[in-house]
């Protein structure tokens, strides 16, 4: 086998919530620089699955690997560490400092430097926090406070900082959410333009079905907590089984809330 | 943000304040006021230093009307002392250096007269500690320049002595506030209580966290371990918590009771119609003495307040008159020679004259001894026997032993 | 030792613990909804149990004693519960956008007031008031005598419970008060007249405090020290129960009463050979409860985890000084560096001035914490208080030189804020305060027992520094030297990485992890950090002032920090340093009006939080602000 090991291998999860089984049993696995859709209705388990893989939640069962090494249960922190980055539901950016130094700060951490007593921050890595502002798209909002930014300012600015310090996989949970049907297109595309440069393997959700199947290499589909497609976007698109319970019956809107 | 408006503002500020504050100190002359820097817990403990105060400036007043000393007028300038040493400590300074006082007097809580002790120490300031009770002040932490008036816990309980002997009670149960005071206060009285009764059995000991007792589960406690007497300390709303659960609940029945300052008229007249009578307790019946230095007092005091006074009024009094003496004795407000002077000072007050001890600089002042009773629905000593302070107090050769620190 | 009487001894823990319930409860129900840390709970009920001295003899006459009893108690709740909505309506409901704390100031410079008016209304003696008709005798029980007073207290803790219950979950009104508990913004949401709810749920939780001081008439005195001493313990059955939980805050009202009972009927025990005084523990019980609760369970016994509330606009980003900023601080520095020279004209200046620039150590450490770390202390002072201790232990016991024995003290501080720290920094929001709380309590209390290390309640004296730190001149500017170091030292974190660290754990405790920012360490450090400089404060103090007493370690002198970093401004670097000036300055200033010194401190802070709901340093931005877009025009 010639194969390198996959970048994130996630093998038989599960989690329940009192008695509600928000995963059961979920495998599936990202190479490097692959995009991957992770998709299904709201409450299906997808926020949930994000969450253990980057260590916030612990499982009941199940193993997560991160290139190969068995990461589960590990704190976000440490996981963040192997180079993974994360962007959330609902942005989570320090609105307290400008954009700036919101992107340096991640540049920091992913470089170990938290512990420095002395040098000014705002000092270390600006040149690398500008590029990737301006990458994102950001460049000129890079003084503003991140508490001043419009909200799909902040989604481009929580990727800026998932990126900071080069990871290796992409964690999205519902990058595109909030924002208009135009800005969503642009920032799956802004997304593919990036981590296909850096070689990147991206998991991510996303409601809108066209943005889903215009992008993405592959799509993994999961209901109730079950994963029940997993195949390349088309194969997924066709898929009887998908069709019925998330494309047929019931049929999320457009504008799905978390 | 500007941070420099901020700065500029700061400084703007600091400015202001050094020329606002200090008001630079005018040098003593000679027919200059005798300056009297007087710092208590007037806030945290108003109960007792509302008449402390008033008893205060009555003698200032009597004095000054009568020409002053010496022909100076005296100037009280009293302070709060924020109840704490780290703000007494702050207001002592601010009486010595801005407000120019020739003479620190005052405080009210032990640890706060302990800190000024030792400020006035330090400073080579004279100071006159009017209500610190605790027996570090003139004994194992006294100094050269302090000098105490009120009679110390070992000197109240010592009082009350004669009483708990006399009952020749076996087994015997405390009650006391959780700090120092009450701690010593309990140890000396054990101390004493052994020494002249070897059999004695202490059955329970009960320290309550001050102004926080759990009345009902202390009175139980000590009902349960059937003490056939029991030493109280609490006072205040302690007091006054304990009396009514120890009543209701018949804990104290039978079993004989001696208690430090319950007779203070401060601690005593909340508790109305529920003094516990019986109890046999150091305080002021100061509508029982007959004295003519008291009854001159007594008509004094009514007059300029229409109220009757209290213990602190007494204390308040004596102090400004004690301070007279000394300087009139010292012919002015230098330091070394009012230590001289007071060192020795006999002094006139309300309850007779009484001396400041050269040897540990403890005033001789006494207390009343007697039995709680109700009268027209209002707790009374009755019986009440005035206790020389010097009858109780070790001698000196034995207080030089005890005073390591002085000189 | 009988089981008999450790019995009846838990039915007493069982009246007492109805009291204790009555305060915790009506502090639970606002703080739930309004997320108001009420500092004038206490105060509260001591005018209940005021105003029913004082009614229940007027009424009684009238009507009898009975119904002058009763009424009296309807009388002083129904007093509270109006005087509370007055509070909300006139003074809180003002400061809602403000940053959170900044309700706490106002509520305490409420608590000043409320003391020195009840001080003025009813004057300095204790007033005890009737017993109970009817029910003033005793009833029989394990051959002991038990108030009859106190079986009807140990009922109406659970009836009020029990109603409490019900009104929150039969009534519309209970509803929208769980879920204004769970979910404000929601509330605020579904349309519903958010500031009515505000006014009653304050009255509701003013008016049940007020019944619970009116029903001690027939146990205790009125006396100005209650509102203090109670409001202590109702955080404690509080947060112990589980902010919001009434049922918890019974729960943990009988536990805190009963383990003080057990203490107390234990008395003295001997424990392998050493005799031991139990019933000195119930100085502490109930925070060696909550300490001991708060580590196993960080949301209490039935709390859960509380809905963040990030109200108001967040923190601006921080800037270092500009060019005028520098030369203003630098004058700053230089004018303080001058006070020896000002003292010889001006003798108290350095006095003041010392005493401004400890202050201003102790108020910036607290920032650090509270400001970037975002995590209000609530019991700085313990480390405050231990390197004072260490160090006047070192000067005066071991006899050390004054820099060892200083070094001494800010060790001891150090090694203190590590151990807590470790715990505290676990627990989030009002829980972690508490903890903190819990820590300095039980420090205070051992420095206040501890009679042969640290003086016990007289504290140690004769703490004076050797040459050349003996004089006034030589100890100030020693201690300026030493404040403006740990100041720099302190902004110049705040800038670094590591900074940057602890305010993006503050912001967003995900993000920050999510980067890979271990934030469990960072503000363990940083807590460590603050109380190690918070501990030089302290060893300064102790030197100025010659002696500490346990009164360093208090509530007062952490509520004094608080309120100093508030004054100034919680957002801005300078905020603490303004803050501590004013405070140091406004105190020395007031307090020698000595009669009603208190209000006054109440009534001008008062001013300040409405005139300045940033604190003096975000009223000076503001103005600032102003004047620039006034000028661009
Ligand atoms: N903290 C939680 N407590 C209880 N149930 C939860 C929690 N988080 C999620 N759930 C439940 O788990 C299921 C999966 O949720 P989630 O992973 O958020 O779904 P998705 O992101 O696909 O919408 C849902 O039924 C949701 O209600
Ligand atoms: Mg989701």
């Amino acid at each position: 086998m010639s194969a390198p090991s996959p970048v994130l291998a996630v093998r038989g999860i599960a989690k329940s919530y009192g008695g509600v089984r928000a995963l059961d049993g979920v495998s599936f696995e990202i190479a490097a620089g692959e995009l991957l859709a992770l998709i299904g209705p709201n409450g299906a388990g997808k926020s949930t699955c994000f969450n253990i893989v980057n260590g916030q939640l612990r499982p009941d069962a199940g193993t997560v690997h991160i290139l190969g090494r068995d990461v589960t249960g590990l704190p976000p922190r440490r996981i963040a560490g192997l180079g993974v980055g994360r962007t959330f539901q609902v942005a989570a950016v320090f609105p307290s400092m400008t954009a700036l130094e919101n992107v340096q700060m991640a540049l920091i951490a992913a470089r170990r430097g938290v512990f420095g007593f002395w040098h000014p921050a705002r000092r270390i890595a600006r040149e690398e926090a500008l590029a990737l502002l301006e990458q994102t798209g950001m460049g000129a909002q890079a003084e503003r406070p991140a508490a001043a930014l419009a909200y799909g300012d902040v989604k481009r600015l929580e990727l800026a900082m998932a990126l900071a310090g080069e990871p290796k996989l992409l964690l999205m949970d519902e990058p595109t959410a909030g924002m208009a049907a135009g800005e969503r297109r642009e920032m799956i595309a802004l997304v593919r333009r990036l981590t296909r440069a850096r070689g990147l393997a991206v998991l991510f959700t996303e409601h809108s079905m066209d943005v889903v199947f215009g992008h993405a290499d592959r799509a993994i589909v999961l209901a109730r907590g079950r994963l029940i497609a997993d195949g390349p976007v088309d194969a997924v698109r066709r898929d009887p089984l998908v069709r019925e319970v998330y494309l047929g019956g019931t049929r999320p809107g457009r504008e799905a809330r978390p | 943000m500007r941070p420099s408006n901020v700065l500029r503002r700061a400084l703007l500020g600091a400015a202001l304040t050094t020329s606002l504050l200090a008001i630079p100190a005018l040098p003593a002359r000679a027919a200059e006021p005798i300056r009297i820097g007087e710092l208590n817990s007037y806030k945290a403990q108003p109960a007792f230093l509302d008449p402390y105060r008033k008893g205060m400036q009555l003698a200032v007043k009597q004095i000054n009307e009568a020409g002053g000393v010496d022909g100076r007028p005296l100037e009280l300038i009293s302070r709060d002392d924020g109840g704490n040493p780290g703000d007494a400590i702050r207001v002592a300074e601010e009486l010595v250096t801005r407000e120019g006082a020739d003479i620190i007097a005052g405080t009210f809580l032990s640890h706060v007269g302990l800190a000024v002790a030792d400020f006035a120490k330090r400073r080579k300031v004279f100071f006159l500690a009017a209500e610190p009770l605790t027996d570090k002040l003139t004994w194992a932490d006294g100094n050269r320049y302090t000098f105490r008036l009120r009679p110390s816990t070992y000197m109240q309980v010592a009082m009350l002595m004669p009483a708990a002997i006399g009952v020749k009670r076996k087994r015997w149960a405390i009650v006391y506030p959780n700090y120092e005071y009450g701690q010593s206060a309990a140890e000396t009285f054990k101390t004493l209580l052994r020494a002249a009764q070897p059999d004695v059995e202490f059955v329970a000991e009960q320290a309550t966290p001050l102004g926080k007792v759990d009345a009902g589960p202390v009175a139980q406690a000590l009902a349960d371990a059937k003490p056939d007497a029991v030493f109280n300390v609490l006072f205040g709303p302690d007091l006054a918590k304990f009396v009514r659960e120890a009543n209701t609940r018949g804990a104290l029945e039978g079993t004989f009771v001696v208690s430090l300052l319950s007779g203070e008229p401060e601690y005593l007249d909340p508790l109305k119609d529920e003094a516990p009578v019986g109890w046999v307790v150091t305080g002021y019946p100061w509508y029982s003495i007959t004295t003519p230095e008291h009854q001159a007092f007594l008509t004094a005091y009514v007059d300029a307040y229409g109220e009757p006074p209290r213990l602190g009024s007494i204390v308040g009094y004596t102090t400004i008159r004690s301070i007279a003496a000394g300087v009139a004795k010292a012919g002015g407000t230098d330091t070394e020679k009012l230590v001289d002077a007071f060192a020795g000072l006999e002094v006139d007050g309300p309850f007779g004259p009484f001396t400041y001890r050269a040897s540990d600089h403890q005033a001789t002042i006494g207390a009343f001894v007697g039995t709680l009773a109700l009268r027209d629905g209002q707790g009374v000593m009755v019986a009440p026997v005035y206790v020389d302070g010097a009858s109780v107090l070790p001698s000196d050769a034995e207080v030089r032993k005890l005073r390591p620190a002085a000189d | 030792m009988s089981l008999d009487s450790l019995l009846f001894q838990a039915v007493n823990g069982l009246a007492s613990a109805s009291g204790l319930f009555l305060v915790a409860a009506g502090l639970s129900v606002i703080f739930g909804v309004t997320r108001i840390v009420n500092m004038a709970h206490g105060s509260f009920y001591m005018l209940g149990l005021y105003i029913a001295v004082t009614l229940a003899p007027l009424l009684g006459e009238h009507l009898g004693g009975a119904a002058g009893f009763w009424g009296g108690i309807a009388g002083a709740t129904l007093a509270v519960a109006l005087l509370g909505a007055a509070v909300e309506r006139v003074l809180l409901r003002r400061l809602y956008n403000a940053p959170e704390l900044y309700q706490l100031l106002a509520t305490f410079a409420l608590l000043l007031i409320i003391n020195d008016a009840a001080l003025f209304l009813w004057g300095p003696e204790d007033i005890l008031g009737p017993r109970a008709p009817g029910l003033s005798g005793s009833v029989e029980l394990l051959g002991r005598r038990l108030p009859q007073y106190d079986v009807f207290l140990a009922l109406i803790g659970p009836v009020v419970l029990v109603g409490l219950h019900l009104l929150l979950t039969r009534t519309r009104f209970g509803r929208l008060i769980r879920a204004a508990t769970q979910d404000r913004e929601m509330v605020a949401a579904l349309g519903i007249n958010e500031a009515l709810l505000f006014t009653a749920v304050f009255a509701l939780g003013a008016g049940i405090a007020g019944f619970g001081g009116a029903l001690q008439m027939a146990r205790e005195p009125a006396s100005l020290s209650l509102d203090l001493s109670v409001l202590g313990e109702a955080f404690v059955v509080v947060v112990v129960g589980g902010m919001g939980s009434i049922k918890g805050a019974y729960l943990a009202a009988v536990l805190v009463a009963e383990v003080k009972a057990l203490c107390t009927a234990l008395g003295v025990i001997e424990i392998a050979g050493y005799t031991f005084n139990m019933s000195w523990l119930t100085l502490v019980a109930e925070f060696l409860v909550m300490a001991v609760v708060l580590v196993l369970r960080p949301h209490g016994l039935f709390g859960r985890a509380l809905a963040a509330t990030k109200a108001g606009e967040a923190e601006p980003p921080l800037l270092p000084l500009d060019r005028r900023g520098r030369a203003l601080v630098l004058a700053a520095i230089l004018l303080f560096a001058a006070m020896p020279l000002i003292g010889m004209f001006f003798r108290y200046a350095p006095v003041l001035a010392l005493d401004m620039v400890i202050a201003a150590l102790f108020a910036a450490s607290l920032h650090f914490v509270m400001g970037p770390g975002g995590m209000a202390s609530f019991g700085h002072a313990a480390y405050f208080g231990l390197g004072a201790y260490g160090t006047a232990f070192a000067a005066t016991q071991l006899g050390l030189s004054t820099p060892l024995a200083f070094a001494t003290g800010i060790g001891t501080a150090a090694a203190g804020a590590a151990l807590f720290g470790w715990f505290c920094v676990r627990l989030e929001g009002v829980y972690f305060t508490m903890l903190t709380l819990a820590f300095a309590q039980i420090v205070w209390s051992i420095v206040y027992q501890w009679e042969d290390v640290t003086g016990g309640s007289n504290g140690l004296f004769g703490v004076w520094p050797d040459w050349p730190f003996d004089s006034r001149a030589g100890l100030y500017l020693a201690a300026l030297a030493v404040a403006l170091g740990g100041l720099a030292l302190l902004r110049r974190i705040v800038f670094a990485p590591f900074g940057l660290a602890l305010r993006a754990g503050r912001d967003s405790r995900l993000r920050a992890e999510a980067s890979g920012i271990p934030v469990a360490r960072v503000r363990w450090l940083s807590f460590a950090l603050a109380g190690t400089l918070c501990g030089a404060a302290g060893g300064l103090f102790a030197f100025a002032k010659g002696s500490i007493s346990p009164e360093a370690i208090s509530v007062g002198r952490s509520i004094d920090g608080l309120v100093m970093v508030l004054l100034g401004g919680v957002q801005s670097l300078m905020g603490p340093l303004l803050g501590a000036g004013a405070f140091t300055l406004l105190q020395d200033t007031v307090m020698r009006e000595t009669d009603y010194w208190r209000a006054l401190l109440g009534l001008v802070i008062l001013v300040l939080v409405l005139l300045f709901p940033f604190g003096i340093a975000g009223g000076l931005r503001r103005v600032a602000r102003l004047r620039r877009a006034g000028g661009a025009r």
